[in-house]
């Protein structure tokens, strides 16, 4: 196991996080509209990405039901509004446990036992889960979905894309911080070894069950963050948001972001929502020129690219962009060092 | 009482072509410890090979099946071939993940080529319907259900008695015993591809005859899990069992409880499953507690 590169640590990291930052931060003020949006929604991406990575990269938990707890999160904000009257700043840790509950309630039966089984279980959780949202109209009003107010936080209505775009950084800046240091703690070492080799961890006196549920519940808490933020955002929540492509999505990211690295799981948030984003744009541009009927063939080469990048990435490079990141910078530091 | 026979009927009909799907992932399962999410895929692959061999290219129903067989054996030993045998020795989870993305290639792919909307394959079975005392069965349904039973039923003795069915076993039980005993493990593995890969078209070809040809067609092999997991994973014989189950099971509930619950009875009984009874009616051991 290689350590994450301590990218927020050291006096010229302070100073390279520092930059970041500040881009982020002014960005609203000269970036067109269309990329806050989608840095916004890329935000949101990255701390779903941060919940499966916890899962499956560093306790080697899979999960194929990701999308459909980050939905479990969206309603459960959604209706908090609608019928608890939630504030913002409590609707969105209550998105979150709610869907630690849930997910713990699905995982619990198969937790227990080893190999396939965890896989199945949360498959069957994405389609009972995308089961419930589509057909219990009476709460979630059906594929029709339901409409909220904007958020509100202590009197400030947060309306724009801007705004949120803020909140969505800082919740972002939250859960990364949370992250590095969990995976740097007791905790993050109890589910690398329970990864690494169970029966092991168990000898050495790591109690297994009690680490794969923790894994399990704070992996939907992020999904449960993320779908919160996403139903505050866009302001509405429909159940096709969440189907299962949606599911390959993240576990995409996971796997050419990185598995059980913090850097791989920003990288694989930003590579899986860039890349089908100038899928898009190329089409659109070029579609017409070659008489392809655009709308047709978007969503099924997204399909098989995703994919494609799930296979391929297994096979030749099974850690990901962050592993390719981290040769190329030592690459160039040793050169720079000779030179 | 009539429309509960009736709906019994359909629902086992249905079962037997699980039972069939189930079986060509149970034997890559047994041979090489690799559960391939891709099967759907395969098989909806079949159905458009035999689609377009028959139909586009009007060459009739036999070399259409031809092609469509021939088609789908080096599919699978080009995915065997190139996605699972670099991953050897890899964790499980990885190779499930590896299957996975195989399958979302083929399922793009097939959108791609063929496009989305339902196509009607050339009918292998006859229409008129079935017979049994008082209860009404489909014919097309009754008859892929008699080739699915078949075909299953031969297939369990051919694994059972021979030389191959036994060599698969052993690489089963222990592929590193069997390859010292002189058992070519490779080749297991290819074999058993090519037998998911025959089970994929047949089942492939049959469901597009029942139901209608699209490329969301393999999504039933979500279903097939409760399939395995009832059935037992590493057992050959559990499936049709399970399969009848599983398929009468569905049935039921489309009459009793409305048929939008069908969708998801599955999963259910996965869930239910896995918290009874984790080795299945029919599995031993395997299943690892913690």
């Amino acid at each position: 196991m290689v350590a994450d590169p301590a990218f927020i640590t050291g006096t010229s990291n302070y100073i390279k996080v520092g930059i970041m930052l500040a881009v982020l931060l002014a960005l609203p003020a000269i970036a067109p509209a269309f990329w806050i949006y989608f840095l916004a929604i890329l935000g949101i991406n990255v701390i779903s990405v941060y919940g499966l990575n916890i899962m499956m990269g560093y306790t080697g938990l899979l999960s194929l039901g990701h999308a459909a707890f980050m939905g479990v999160g969206a309603y459960s904000a959604a209706l908090g509004q609608i019928h608890l009257g939630l504030p913002f700043w409590l609707a969105i840790p209550f998105a979150g446990v709610m869907t630690a509950l849930i997910g713990v309630a699905f995982g619990l039966p198969s937790l227990r036992i080893r190999g396939l089984y965890l896989v199945i279980a949360t498959l069957a959780a994405q389609f009972i889960l995308m089961f419930v949202f589509v057909h219990w109209e009476s709460v979630t009003n059906g594929d029709v979905g339901l409409n909220i107010e904007p958020a509100n936080l202590f009197g400030y209505v947060i309306g724009t894309d801007t705004q949120m775009y803020y909140v969505i950084l800082a919740v972002m800046l939250l859960t990364t911080f949370f992250t590095i240091n969990l995976v740097r703690s007791r905790v993050g070492r109890a589910f690398v070894a329970v990864r690494e080799r169970d029966l092991t961890a168990a000898v050495l006196g790591v109690h297994i069950v009690y680490y794969k549920l923790l894994a399990f519940a704070l992996g939907s808490f992020f999904a449960g963050i993320a779908g919160a933020l996403l139903v505050y955002f866009n302001k509405f929540v429909t159940p096709e948001q969440f189907g299962v492509q949606v599911s390959i999505f993240f576990l995409a990211a996971v796997i050419v972001g990185g598995q059980g690295s913090i850097l791989g799981s920003v990288l694989g948030a930003v590579f899986m929502t860039v890349v089908p984003e100038l899928l898009r744009l190329a089409l659109l541009a070029f579609g017409d020129t070659f008489g392809l009927d655009t709308s047709l063939i978007l969503v099924p080469l997204r399909e098989t690219i995703f994919g494609f990048l799930i296979v391929a990435f297994l096979i030749f490079e099974p850690r990901g962009l962050a592993h390719i990141w981290e040769r190329a910078q030592r690459k160039f530091s040793t050169r720079r060092r000779s030179g | 009482m009539t429309l509960f026979l009736d709906y019994s009927a359909l629902g086992i009909a249905a079962g037997g072509l699980y039972a069939l799907i189930a079986l060509g992932i149970i034997v890559i399962f047994k041979a090489s410890h690799t559960f391939n999410f891709a099967m759907g895929e395969m098989m909806t692959l079949s159905a458009y090979i035999f689609y377009t061999f028959a139909v586009t290219y009007s060459f009739g129903i036999a070399y259409g099946l031809i092609a469509a067989a021939v088609g789908s054996i080096v599919v699978a030993l080009v995915i065997e071939r190139t996605v699972l045998r670099p991953m050897v020795g890899q964790p499980f989870i990885a190779i499930v993940m590896a299957t996975f993305g195989v399958g979302s290639v083929l399922r793009g792919l097939i959108s791609l080529v063929w496009g989305p909307e339902d196509r009607q394959v050339p009918s292998l079975l006859a229409r008129d319907p079935v017979m049994l005392g008082d209860i009404f069965i489909p014919g097309k349904s009754a008859r892929a259900f008699a080739i699915a039973v078949i075909i299953v039923i031969s297939l369990l003795a051919y694994l059972r008695y021979s030389r191959a069915g036994i060599a698969l076993r052993a690489a089963a039980a222990d592929q590193i015993t069997a390859y010292s005993m002189g058992i070519d493990v490779r080749r297991v593995i290819q074999f058993s591809w090519i037998i998911a890969a025959l089970t994929g078209c047949i089942s492939g070809v049959l469901i597009a005859n029942v139901n209608s040809l699209t490329p969301h067609m393999g999504l039933i092999v979500l279903n097939i899990l409760s399939v395995l997991i009832l059935g037992g994973l590493n057992s050959i014989g559990g499936v049709l069992i399970a399969g009848l189950i599983i398929g009468w099971l569905e049935a039921m509930t489309g009459l009793f409880l409305g048929s939008e619950f069908r969708e998801i009875t599955p999963y259910i009984l996965v869930l239910l499953v896995l918290m009874v009874r984790p080795t299945g009616l029919f599995g031993t051991k395997e299943v690892e507690r913690i």
